[in-house]
């Protein structure tokens, strides 16, 4: 481990008890903070882990009581606010979704986890990424209920099959582990990328909603909807199973036929 | 140091602060500071539905729902209060629908409705469908709603900023919230907010315990903030602990879940609740599922190797209804226990939910400084106040109806009183508290490790001040709060850095959690009573004369071990009575 003029040298004092039935792992995690570093470097951490684990219980365990310094982002720790979006063994995922026990090598090997903050926003400090670009493009397509006319009293009528029709892209979190998994998006930044079309998906597929067509002209812009490849990355990455691809496919289908 | 002018101030961007700012940034110069990304906020991790007697699937009316949240409450609530939430959650779930929200549908397009604990028909007769739910993901759909909205109206984010003080300024008719200190999570830099008025809209504090639904970010910053100003803090030894988390690992799975007619088993398979709430059996309130859960576990009934646990039947509800109306919770249990809820029942147990009492507001979100006078430019609204609509034993989807009506409450007051006063001077040196706090923390002066104090933390109040307590328990958990505050005095950090600074920014929420760690059990050890929430073995029963009353905590003096005070408020009441509580 690479010891930095940012870290104390003041005791760290003894590891917690171990639990029974943990096993050693080590733990390869992309680290860089712009303040001291020039380059970004791998440090290894092994430590005792229990299956049931979840990664981020890992990462929890190295800043507590290994590197105070490491950084990165979670709060809910069960999958729904969305803050800890990171490359675990190369894929998209949040770290307090994955358990240890679908991560362990083959018997009598030992386990290395590789853990990357995700791709193609700036890093700010090791996992911790810039995430004002992704943003940027969310609300670039007016992620909002668009109607005209006078509201009624009570709650506009929707039916259950119409409902039905954009309950899928409902359930986004934003946590950008599909538009960072695109392979468009790293080259091409500017690219709205899958999480925007998304969320424009879910009101465009709105049956109570009038602002379809602006959206579909600003996702008809040459950083819209025709950057899409169809590589599925988005797919396998999202947390919350949504059908990304299918998604920007019913998008693109919109465009071309005019019709929702 | 960086200053900065807004006529109101939002502190914290889950659903109070974000529909405080739909309602403050149409009608003034609003600006919302967060420590996280606005869709982070826990309101995201609200499941189960939001109440109103819309009566859109079967009779209501919000008079019932009134009724239900007061005896819900066990009489600790303050009715003008209940009748103002239960009569504008109506218009409540139909803002927010109009907001874009997908409700789940009943056949012919309306709302759809489901039940929920507490929640009944005429007056405790049978549970009513009153519950409005997006699947079991309400939350979520809440939280995204406001945030669409938030941006559809341009409202300004300052996203991880991090505020640990306000300002007030001392006037001749008391002291004026005059704006608010962020700490830059990006930079380390110190931002003042000079505003007209500031509400606080920051959760709760979960955290204090090691079982919790709560996120890792809930750690009662707003209200420690506002503790530490020598302002009051109400009833927070009314603690509610949901019956259902994931047992082990406290992840919530919704009461919803019995509300589509799931039922809790103890090992022999036996339908506990039924000796327990004859009437509405497994939908009765929370602190009475809770109890009753825990006290099989304690008589020898629990399920498992260890007998430590309760089990929930979903099993006959079959995967469609699963699948469609609860996927969330489905996958939650297939995802962290291996258990499928479609073909076994799920290991539960109850885990730290939510805090009934909080900063003291009135109706209208103004901050109380004592129990006649207010705080003029301060507001608080969702689980950081208390209002108190809630009293000892909030009910299910309360919560997210709490955040709606208050939320919107007072983000129309603190823009109407800003509208209608200039901006009061900042007092001398207004960063002062943080500059010196930031500095201390980062100083070496000692070799504690902030995680080994959190960890004993959680672990003495999970044992000693949970579902149930004794005086025992609470004087230990008292005794082992305070050497940990003795601790902290000496607690280091390894990142000494600016740049995103998440070792410190754990250090400094420890100490809040600690301070109200202390203010719960200090009120806990006082209610020598059981009532709702808090539940006293040695004082099993409800004492109306002595306790029919709410508790309001002073810190006295600077410093963390600065000593307590307890004072009283008494409860509004206007047409209900307190009687005893069955089910």
């Amino acid at each position: 481990m690479t010891a930095t003029a940012e870290v104390s040298t003041g005791s760290r004092g003894a590891q917690p008890p171990v639990p029974d039935g943990a096993i050693t792992v080590t733990l390869k995690i992309r680290r860089f903070n712009p303040e001291v570093d020039d380059e970004p470097r791998w440090d290894e951490f092994e430590i005792p882990a229990l299956p049931s684990d979840r990664v981020l219980n890992l990462l929890h365990y190295v800043k507590w009581y290994l590197d105070g310094t490491l950084t990165f982002r979670r709060s809910c720790a069960h999958g729904i606010c969305g803050s800890d979006a990171m490359r675990i063994n190369g894929v998209n995922r949040l770290a307090c979704k994955v358990l240890l026990k679908d991560l362990l090598a083959p018997k009598g090997k030992q386990t290395t986890i590789t853990i990357e903050p995700i791709k193609g926003l700036p890093v700010n400090k090791d996992l911790l990424v810039d995430m004002e670009p992704f943003f940027e493009a969310f609300r670039a397509v007016k992620p909002y209920l668009i109607t005209y006319g006078n509201e009624p009293t009570r709650e506009r009528i929707q039916s259950v099959a119409d409902r039905e029709r954009f309950d899928d892209t409902t359930k986004c979190i934003l946590c950008a582990c599909c538009t960072t998994s695109c392979p468009v998006y790293w080259t091409e930044g500017s690219y709205f990328g899958p999480a925007a079309i998304v969320n424009a998906h879910r009101f465009i597929f709105d049956s109570r909603d009038e602002g379809a067509e602006e959206r579909l002209d600003i996702l008809n812009d040459i950083d819209g909807v025709w950057r899409c490849r169809t590589t599925f990355n988005c797919t396998d990455a999202c947390p919350r199973g949504i059908q990304v691809t299918k998604a920007i496919q019913e998008v693109k289908r919109a465009l071309l036929f005019k019709r929702i | 140091m960086q200053f900065h002018k807004y006529d109101v101030v939002i502190i914290g961007a889950g659903g109070a602060g974000m529909r405080a700012a739909i309602e403050s940034g149409q009608r003034a110069r609003t600006a919302v500071l967060t420590k996280l990304y606005p869709t982070r906020s826990h309101t995201g991790a609200a499941q189960g539905g939001m109440c109103a007697a819309l009566a859109n699937v079967e009779e209501d009316n919000w008079e019932w729902h009134t009724f239900d949240t007061i005896k819900g409450g066990d009489y600790l609530v303050d009715q003008d209060a209940a009748e103002i939430m239960a009569k504008e959650a109506i218009d409540a779930v139909l803002d927010l629908e109009k907001m874009g929200l997908p409700f789940n549908r009943t056949p012919e397009g309306k709302i759809d409705q489901r039940r929920f604990g507490g929640h009944t028909r005429n007056h405790g007769e049978a549970a009513v469908r009153r519950a409005c739910y997006a699947a079991d993901r309400t939350g979520h759909m809440i939280l995204q709603t406001l945030y669409q909205n938030c941006v559809k109206h341009g409202i300004e984010f300052f996203n991880e900023f991090y505020v640990l003080d306000i300002c007030l300024t001392e006037t001749e008719d008391g002291p004026v919230c005059t704006g608010a200190v962020a700490y830059e999570l990006a930079t380390g830099e110190i931002h003042v907010f000079h505003a007209k008025s500031v509400v606080f809209a920051t959760g709760g504090f979960g955290k204090v315990f090691k079982t919790t639904s709560n996120a890792h970010t809930l750690t009662g910053d707003g209200m420690g903030i506002v503790f530490r100003k020598g302002l009051p803090l109400e009833d927070m030894e009314f603690y509610q602990f949901h019956p259902t988390g994931l047992a082990g690992l406290g992840i919530l799975l919704t009461e919803g879940a019995r509300g589509e007619g799931a039922i809790l088993r103890n090992a022999s398979g036996e339908r506990f609740m039924e000796r327990y709430a004859p009437t509405i059996k497994d939908l009765a309130p929370r602190d009475i599922v809770a109890r009753s859960m825990a006290l099989e576990v304690i008589e020898g009934r629990g399920a498992g190797p260890n007998k430590d646990y309760v089990l929930l039947d979903c099993t006959h509800l079959g995967a469609e209804v699963l699948e469609t109306k609860l996927p969330d919770i489905t996958e939650f249990a297939r995802t962290y226990l291996a258990v499928d809820p479609v073909k076994e029942p799920v290991p539960v147990y109850p885990t730290a939910h939510y805090a009934m009492g909080g900063i003291p507001t009135n109706v209208h979100g103004e901050v109380l400084r004592d129990n006649d006078h207010i705080v003029p430019g301060l507001y608080a609204a969702g689980e950081c106040a208390c209002v108190s609509v809630h009293g000892a034993n909030r009910l299910g989807t309360n919560s997210l109806l709490d955040i709606n009506v208050f939320g919107r409450r007072a983000g129309i007051a603190a823009a109407e009183y800003a509208n209608s006063h200039d901006h009061v001077d900042l007092p001398e040196n207004p960063a002062k508290v943080v500059e010196e706090q930031v500095a201390l923390v980062l100083s070496e002066h000692g070799h504690e490790r902030v995680a080994d104090i959190r960890t004993e933390l959680q672990a003495t109040m999970d044992k000693n001040a949970s579902v149930y307590r004794t005086e025992d328990t609470l004087k230990q958990a008292l005794h082992d709060v305070q050497a940990l505050k003795e601790r902290y005095q000496r607690i280091t950090v390894q990142d000494k850095g600016k740049r995103f600074n998440t070792d410190l920014l754990e250090a400094v929420e420890l100490g809040f959690l600690l301070e109200l760690a202390e203010v719960l059990v200090v009120g806990a050890l006082a209610r020598k009573e059981s009532r709702g929430g808090h539940a006293r073995e040695d004082y099993p029963n409800r004492d109306d004369t002595n306790f029919m009353r709410h508790s309001m905590y002073y810190k006295q003096g600077e410093g963390l071990s600065a000593d307590i005070r307890l004072d009283y408020k008494p409860v509004t009441f206007t047409r209900y009575q307190p009687m005893e509580r069955k089910y």
